[in-house]
């Protein structure tokens, strides 16, 4: 089986500051893996790098496209990346309002991914929107109302719908569950992982929280000052962490 | 089916003036199609370290694990994801799930991810639950709410529900009544009976001498300078 995303030797530097270094991992189609580490590890300059938010120093991200198969996305032309970026590739932000436009309606945010691709039939369109409103559990009159007035769960879940809404084989999520209460939380795991079974996914989750990583990662990386400090099965690398700052890191999460 | 060669086990606490722990040295196994291991010892003497590690969830240092041919040792994160889907099950004494989940659900889910259509895995999930005697008007609910008993039988289903070809479990009959135990006994022989390689711990002697053929006492891997 072809990997879907291959990352060879991925390093980024901040002037004289490392960002992260020496990364690389072969991830395959239904994959999940999860991103772990404190504040500061490089996880989500890692996830930027991958993304192509940010560009690495060195190091190769290919994707297999599926017209072209394996391609080097860091060498892409712009509008190349862009356009990766709007059908194959989705991303979901810590903070829904970055991967949303407040402004228009939600059934026009997710409409908006569906023209990028070429739709122009609007009641097609509007079609789709609300199928996904239900998928996400946000009720289908709110359609037409800006993100704004939605509770952050429901903002959350309305940027969940309209990254997915192109069918994307590849999502990045940055703590997709941060900052949302438990309840909400719940729900959001729940649905993150019946839509990765349901559409094959493969997905990279950046979290700090070994609980949700546990619940929706297949494999895990631990990350620390910029490295990889070990990595494999989700539940063996919690469960008999070998290296000494994973030992650390699971032996200090608080039992409820 | 399972052949387990030369295995050894250390864990090292690197939080703790990196003190290195051998637990088990040169552990040999081997259980064929249809047949029930037990594993026996006291406590502490490395029964479910042993399950653990042939599930993958353990990282074994030296020797093999077959297990349908592949070696759990040596095999990357997603052959062991795809083994565990498909070939190898495991009933843990403990039910972990996703909040908000029905038990019903919980229950199919084995099934699901291998792709069986989702109203053939309902039933096999409904006829599990109805034989384990949890009561109908709990499957829409969160199994988490369930008492230690009823979350035990949940689990039992879970585990049961894909007819896996090989099987580890973990004190299946633990706090179980007798009817109850009865039924999972009967799980178990059934699961042997479609040819299923089997290793349990099983405190309850008579569960153990009822459903297996061979027991080892993993004591005798035990390495002596630790013991």
């Amino acid at each position: 089986m072809t990997p879907l995303l291959q990352v060879n030797n991925i390093e980024k530097n901040y002037g004289a500051r490392l960002g992260c270094k020496d990364v690389s991992f072969d991830l395959y189609p239904g994959e999940v893996m999860g991103i772990v580490g404190e504040s500061g590890s490089g996880k989500s300059t890692l996830l930027n790098c991958l993304a192509g938010h940010l560009e690495p120093d060195t190091g190769e991200v290919l994707f297999n496209t599926r017209i072209e198969g394996m391609r080097d996305t860091l060498k892409m032309s712009e509008p190349e990346r862009r356009m990766l970026a709007r059908t194959d590739w989705a991303f979901v932000h810590q903070n829904a309002r970055d991967g949303l436009r407040m402004g228009i309606s939600a059934g026009g945010n997710m409409g908006e991914r569906l023209m990028a691709v070429g739709d122009r039939h609007y009641g097609q369109i509007r079609t789709q929107a609300t199928e996904w409103l239900e998928k996400v559990e946000i009720s289908e009159e709110r359609i037409d109302d800006r993100p704004s007035a939605f509770s952050g769960g429901m903002q959350q879940r309305l940027q969940i719908a309209r990254n997915l809404i192109t069918g994307p084989r590849l999502v990045f999520m940055d703590e997709p569950t941060g900052g949302l209460d438990v309840s909400v939380q719940a729900r959001l795991l729940d649905l993150i992982r019946s839509l990765v079974r349901e559409l094959g996914l493969s997905a990279i989750i950046v979290t700090h929280d070994l609980a949700v990583v546990r619940l929706l990662a297949d494999r895990l990386m631990v990350m620390k000052s910029g490295h990889v400090v070990e990595s494999g099965l989700t539940d063996q690398v919690l469960d008999d962490p070998q290296d000494a700052y994973t030992q650390l890191l699971v032996s200090s999460v608080l039992q409820v | 089916m399972i052949e387990i060669k030369k295995v050894s086990k250390t864990f090292t606490l690197h939080n703790q003036s990196a003190t290195s722990i051998n637990v088990m040295e040169g552990a040999n196994l081997s259980v064929k199609p249809g047949q029930c291991v037990a594993l026996t010892g006291s406590s502490g003497s490395g029964k479910s370290t042993l399950m653990r590690m042939i599930y993958g969830n353990y990282l074994t240092q030296e020797g093999e694990i077959l297990i349908n041919g592949v070696d759990v040792v040596q095999a990357e994160p997603r052959e062991i994801i795809e083994l565990r889907k498909s070939t190898l099950g495991y009933v843990s004494q403990f039910l972990r799930v996703v909040p908000r989940v029905s038990t019903l659900n919980v229950v199919a889910e084995p099934l699901l991810k291998i792709g069986v259509d989702a109203k053939v895995a309902e039933d096999r999930a409904k006829e599990l639950l109805t034989r384990l005697r949890i009561p109908q008007n709990l499957w829409q609910l969160s199994p988490l709410t369930f008492s230690g008993g009823e979350q035990q039988r949940v689990n039992i289903a879970r585990g049961f529900a894909h007819e896996y070809p090989a099987m580890l479990l973990d004190e299946p009959t633990a706090s179980l009544d007798a009817k109850n135990r009865e039924t999972v006994l009967s799980l178990i022989e059934d699961a042997k009976t479609r040819g299923a390689a089997i290793i349990g711990i099983f405190h309850d002697e008579a569960a153990r001498d009822r459903v297996c053929d061979q027991q080892i006492d993993v004591s005798i891997f035990t390495p002596k300078a630790a013991a």
